[in-house]
């Protein structure tokens, strides 16, 4: 099919979607006059009932724990997609990185990168423990600040080069933590199973608002998913970096 | 208002066919949903969205788009 | 202005749509899949927003104060992690799709049809 012939029936058709989704969503309740039962009671009662000030991580990792678990098993597996994707294959052979190959023309990094990186690697990874520690308190929590982290962990790679963040950052304490970090948190559902006779119960004495070390096990799956978190995009993202620097193509004969 | 900027960003992103540019757009785009959801009173889905929109998705381009323009390189080699 | 938002996500799910149906790169594909993705999260959010409600966080206010519904913002946050991850794994496919065919074209890259 010729692209104006393409384009000229998407379209026809997307105006045909357009105006339905415009049909549907003229449905929906008033954009600000939202009368969700649901979220008004969770609001008043989570501070009283789990010692979290923050109710999304509450509602994310107690009340909706269940999903947060499927959402650590689609990290997990899109992990697993993206390794198997980029394994070295047939034609390929894992060589030296390539940062100094003579035919790789890339500019020297100056020194103001590598200072300025250098710098922020120490701050970055402080930022990202206090959001997944204060995740129930404050807004933060597991997610956000593993992939502070991991973005961390590629400030090493900016500021020195593909050896030394993998010096930093082995392969096997990446592919460690994110396993550890998923485990965790099933075993921290498994534990509400054993401890409390309901899956995911929140089973450990529940403190006051506005401490660190309160709200039962929700700390604890910060923890465990902001483990998950950071192993999975490092992981990810230095699959990523290998392709681009060590993986070169077997020779033709 | 922020809305309408997150209308004109989005189509900017679609519009950008080269993947370099479009790589910056998307930073561009994350960072602005990120305001816009800030604005909806939601600072954890904000958090969230500015530190993968405009750090880890244009990041994933990047290194997809250098792996396949060393690809064609090693090929013309 | 009670449907701007609407609209907005709406007019996003159309514009992605197109970069879609119209894009001679994989990886620009790719990325107009997430700006419909983030559709989904603006239409999510605009559902729960209470006029003159403030975030769903009590550190410093009472728990009675009026908040928007945490619910959704419990989705849309799920549904961030799932996005990012569905596109890095899109990525890596397009990738190696460039290294077994050698073009990222959508069009060069359609299956053969069979001949006679």
């Amino acid at each position: 099919m010729k692209p104006a012939t393409r384009r000229s029936l998407f379209l026809v058709a997307g105006g045909v979607l357009f105006a339905a989704l415009i049909w549907g969503f003229a449905g929906l309740p008033d954009f600000g006059d939202f009368n969700g039962a649901y979220g008004q009671f969770l609001n008043g009662a989570s501070t009283p009932e789990r010692a979290t000030t923050d109710v999304i991580t509450a509602v994310n990792f107690d009340y909706r724990g269940f999903d947060t678990l499927g959402e650590e098993f689609i990290l997990f597996a899109a992990v697993i997609g993206v390794t198997s994707l980029l394994r070295t294959l047939r034609g390929e052979r894992e060589g030296a990185p390539d940062d100094d190959a003579p035919g790789r023309r890339v500019p020297e990094t100056s020194l103001a990168v590598r200072i300025t990186g250098l710098l922020l690697v120490g701050p970055t990874v402080l930022v990202g423990i206090y959001i997944v520690a204060h995740g129930h308190q404050t807004p933060g929590g597991g997610f956000q600040g593993g992939v502070i982290l991991a973005t961390g962990l590629l400030l090493t790679y900016l500021s020195a080069d593909y050896l030394t963040m993998r010096r930093v950052g082995p392969t096997a304490l990446i592919e460690l933590a994110e396993g550890l970090g998923t485990a965790g948190f099933v075993l921290i559902a498994l534990g509400g199973l054993v401890f409390a006779g309901v899956f995911f119960e929140n089973f450990l004495p529940i403190g006051t608002a506005g401490r660190l070390l309160t709200a039962g096990t929700i700390p604890l799956g910060n923890v465990a998913v902001g483990l998950a978190v950071t192993g999975g995009f490092a992981f990810m993202l230095s699959e990523f970096l290998q392709q681009t620097l060590t993986k070169r193509r077997r020779e033709v004969r | 208002m922020v809305l309408v900027l997150v209308a004109v960003c989005g189509t900017c992103v679609v519009l950008a066919r080269d993947p370099l540019r479009q790589a910056v757009m998307a930073s561009v785009y994350g960072l602005v949903l990120g305001i816009l959801f800030f604005v909806f009173q939601a600072p954890d889905v904000a958090l969230s969205q500015t530190v993968v929109g405009a750090v880890a998705l244009p990041l994933m381009i990047l290194l997809a788009l250098a792996k396949v323009r060393f690809d064609e390189e090693e090929r013309r080699r | 202005m009670s449907v701007l938002p609407y609209v907005v996500a709406a007019w996003l799910v159309f514009i992605g749509l197109y970069g879609i149906v119209t894009s001679r790169n994989l990886l620009h594909l790719v990325v107009c899949l997430a700006v419909m993705q983030s559709s989904s999260y603006l239409l999510l959010l605009s559902i729960g927003y209470i006029d003159g409600a403030s975030a769903p966080m009590f550190s410093d206010v009472s728990p009675k104060t009026k908040a928007v519904d945490p619910v959704v913002q419990a989705l849309t946050l799920t549904d961030v992690v799932v996005g990012t991850t569905v596109t890095a794994l899109l990525l890596a496919l397009a990738v190696q799709a460039h290294k077994r065919y050698g073009t990222l074209d959508p069009d060069e890259l359609r299956p053969e049809r069979p001949q006679g």
